[in-house]
């Protein structure tokens, strides 16, 4: 890019930040404060921790659409790198021993607590979405180590795993229909749906997460175009 | 029936995930199965909503503030409805094109399926923080759709698609940053009623940058650097899906934000630049199509030529007569109408070209009107809609703004339009043109299946015929 | 000048910084890390300003974890379209224009 456009595209961003910083120092009380409706429908959502019920049950299709979010960016990245779920990437190098030793010490410790902050997120910080990343990188390490067989699983079945707990979430979205509202839980089972769909969710984000790595197209393979 | 409303978003996820799990042969039957239900849905709502009922919805049973509402009125039933109607088509013309066109046919029914769905979740939402996510499913589901060209040409233009649409929404993202803490609440409902003209510079700010995120991912005059190669790289059945319908998603959603959140702020300066951009856009892109030597290409300018006429909305409408604003607003929503099945009938017809003679180049378009006259039939008649020629819905709509500028007193637009559609006329004609000429010897025409042309002319046709329908729409848009 | 504040003041910055980034870069991993940091700059904001007054606030923060989710989802998409771009032309920047043919 040219000097002159260069300069103006930081010029305006520039004024944008200082404006910005002007509105930021200048704001008002809001009008509408979330924490106390927070706090008071809390005893209803079937958590402790506020976080977690807004993200799984206030707020739960924000977190519904955002699944499908994820899920849609693994199948463009298979349609990027022209591959079936399934196989995996070649790795660049053997690895070395002592990396496979420590894979298999660390990855059961990672299962572990992958299962523990799923079960936290009921009344601490925690959750699907950090279990799910802890048991993503347990499997991409022991893809590095190379420990993971190369078809580690059938297309069909990989395919079936990662649209579980998409299925589950969307399932127990639409069974209020019928005489409630979209996601609507019945209050005494909130906490028990939230953990089912909390655990589908870490199954299907996991292996959606690793293979969001895992499926990147290969490095300099020959392409004519 | 509250129920229609999460059923129009929860169909097509589902679909598209099965279309996941068992490829793509399966995947075209149900989206078709899925779609078809999606439109009876949508002529339900339509119906519940006409003359000018809202139908909400709150989701999880919370209501906002705490949770997030999904509301329908006029407007939105009106794009829910142009969606499906216009989705339906394609699918089967893309389910043809795919048999026998193999790049892009793995993902394209998940892909599509997802669009849909971030689609109607957008046109449903009254949560600026879940429009945000709407917004990204959509752009993210667009550009795998663009990608799957597979070409470099694709993947470029897919990747530029991508970071214009990522700059769109993360400015949207921190317009809503500074709404919540404004106002903390980010439902759209409570804002309107919060935001007043004494508003502090943070709403302000958060007005410019939404709108700004708003205008980059339409393509608006001077960001729509993106949308040539994106729409006319891709495959036929994607890139009808891209100018008939995606483009008009980020536009309703700017049109939302002026009428209702930001109405107590918009000036008339403001209104009369964006009217400046979209008549630029207008010239711009005419002009630019008329030099173009392939088909997709010359119909993708002339997308970026048609939005320059939706954005005429907002000098037409703001701080006017009510009349001159129920003619814009009735105009501009007409225009998505007559457009969206023009454009996505071109684009198909254009792949049937591509399916049969292995090429779009215009200059050798020779001999199609011998061998595919119902494709060229198809260009025809999406041409007069385009140039907004009676009886077609582009005339009514181009009539309906000539309509509101001369109530609101702003004839120049009305020379801006004239322009516009005469420009037009001359890309139609060019390529209309070509089609007539003789086959050269060296091009083979092979033969199409039929459901390769026939849901492109069945498009053709409806923009034509809504010109004789349209106060139904009319009637469905109500008041705004 | 409360922590919030002062997150969300890094926050402005980065964003600016961030959006420049994707605009100016040429490289395209500088673009796809320009617009990460643009997007937590806009998370800083929204968490920093609706906790500008010290208390703690679940919605905001429930929001930016959505939103940390969908920036994943983006930038892994980018990464891969930019890898095809890498094995089809050699190397991580955009093909230059070529005139229609």
């Amino acid at each position: 890019m040219k000097l002159l456009p260069r300069l103006g595209v930081t010029a305006v961003f520039a004024v944008l930040a200082a404006v910005l910083v002007h509105a930021v120092l200048n704001l008002p009380e809001p009008a509408v404060r979330l924490g106390g409706a927070v706090d008071k429908a809390l005893g209803q959502s079937g958590v402790s921790h506020p976080v977690t019920a807004v993200l799984l049950n206030f707020r739960g299709y924000d977190t519904l659409l955002e699944t499908a979010v994820l899920l849609l960016a693994l199948i463009g990245v298979l349609t990027a790198s022209g591959q079936v779920p399934g196989s995996m990437r070649r790795l660049p190098s053997t690895p070395h021993a002592f990396l496979q030793s420590l894979a298999r010490l660390v990855s059961p410790l990672m299962v572990l607590a992958a299962g523990y902050l799923l079960w936290a997120g009921s009344h601490r910080p925690g959750g699907a979405f950090q279990a799910a990343a802890v048991l993503a990188a347990g499997i991409i390490l022991l893809y590095l180590a190379g420990l993971l067989p190369a078809n580690a699983a059938s297309t069909s079945s990989l395919r079936a795993g990662l649209l579980a707990g998409f299925l589950i979430f969307l399932a127990l979205a639409a069974a209020p229909l019928r005489n409630g509202a979209l996601l609507q839980y019945p209050v005494e089972m909130a906490g028990a749906l939230i953990l089912l769909i909390e655990s589908g969710l870490t199954l299907s984000l996991a292996l959606t997460l690793a293979g969001l790595f895992l499926c990147l197209p290969d490095e300099f393979e020959e392409e004519d175009d | 029936m509250i129920d229609i409303i999460p059923l129009l978003i929860l169909t097509p996820l589902l679909w598209a995930s099965l279309a996941f799990l068992f490829g793509p042969v399966w995947g075209a039957r149900q989206a078709i199965a899925g779609i078809t239900l999606q439109v009876v849905l949508a002529v339900m709502l339509a119906e519940n909503v006409s003359g000018g009922a809202l139908r909400t919805h709150a989701a999880g049973g919370w209501e906002a503030p705490l949770g997030i509402t999904l509301s329908a009125d006029g407007l939105g039933a009106t794009m829910l409805l142009l969606t499906q109607v216009v989705a339906l088509p394609l699918a089967f013309y893309a389910e043809a094109y795919f048999s026998r066109h193999r790049d892009g046919s793995d993902t394209f029914w998940p892909l599509a399926g997802y669009l849909l769905a971030g689609m109607n979740a957008l046109f449903l939402s009254a949560d600026v923080f879940n429009l945000y996510v709407t917004l990204e499913l959509v752009g993210l589901a667009a550009v795998g759709l663009v990608a799957s060209g597979g070409s470099a040409h694709s993947v470029a233009a897919a990747l530029r698609y991508l970071f214009a649409t990522l700059l769109g929404s993360g400015a949207y993202l921190l317009g809503v940053a500074l709404l919540y803490a404004a106002y903390g609440t980010v439902s759209l409902a409570e804002l309107t009623s919060l935001v007043s003209e004494a508003a502090p510079t943070a709403t302000l700010l958060a007005a410019l940058l939404m709108l700004t995120g708003m205008a980059i991912k339409t393509a608006l005059f001077p960001f729509h650097f993106w949308l040539p190669p994106a729409h006319g790289g891709a495959p036929a059945p994607v890139s009808a899906l891209l100018s008939a319908l995606v483009i008009k998603a980020s536009f309703y959603l700017a049109v939302r934000l002026w009428l209702t959140l930001f109405l107590p702020l918009v000036t008339p300066v403001s209104a009369q630049l964006f009217g400046v951009l979209g008549a630029a856009a207008i010239c711009w892109g005419s002009v630019i199509a008329l030099r173009q030597t392939r088909l997709k290409m010359l119909i993708a300018y002339s997308t970026v030529a048609q939005i320059g006429y939706l954005f005429l909305f907002f000098p037409l409408a703001t701080d006017t007569a009510p009349d001159a604003v129920q003619s814009a607003l009735q105009g501009v929503t007409l225009h998505a109408f007559s457009h969206g099945f023009a454009k996505a009938a071109m684009f198909a017809a254009a792949g049937a070209v591509i399916l049969s003679t292995g090429h779009d180049r215009i200059g050798q378009l020779g001999g199609i009107s011998a061998h595919m006259p119902l494709t060229v039939f198809t260009l025809a008649i999406a041409g007069v809609s385009l140039m907004g020629l009676p009886p077609s819905a582009g005339f009514l709509a181009k009539w309906l703004l000539i309509d509101s500028a001369i109530a609101s007193g702003q004839w120049w637009w009305i020379l801006v339009m004239i322009a516009g559609g005469l420009l037009t006329a001359a890309y139609v004609f060019k390529v209309l043109r070509h089609a007539f000429l003789r086959a050269e010897q060296s091009v083979t025409f092979r033969p199409l299946p039929r459901m390769a042309e026939w849901p492109a002319f069945l498009l053709a046709l409806a923009s034509l015929a809504l010109g004789g329908r349209a106060t139904e729409v009319l009637n469905l848009l109500g008041a705004p | 000048m409360t922590p919030g504040l002062l997150f969300a003041l890094t926050g402005i910055a980065l964003f600016a910084c961030g959006a420049a980034g994707v605009i100016l870069a040429p490289h395209l991993l500088r673009k796809i890390i320009s617009f990460n940091v643009m997007g937590s700059g806009a998370f800083l904001v929204l968490v920093g300003l609706a906790q500008r007054d010290g208390g703690v606030d679940a919605v905001s923060q429930a929001m930016v974890l959505t939103g940390i989710v969908v920036s994943i989802a983006a930038t892994a998409l980018a990464l891969a379209l930019a890898r095809r771009l890498l094995n089809q032309c050699g190397e991580m920047r955009f093909p230059a224009e070529t005139p229609d043919d």
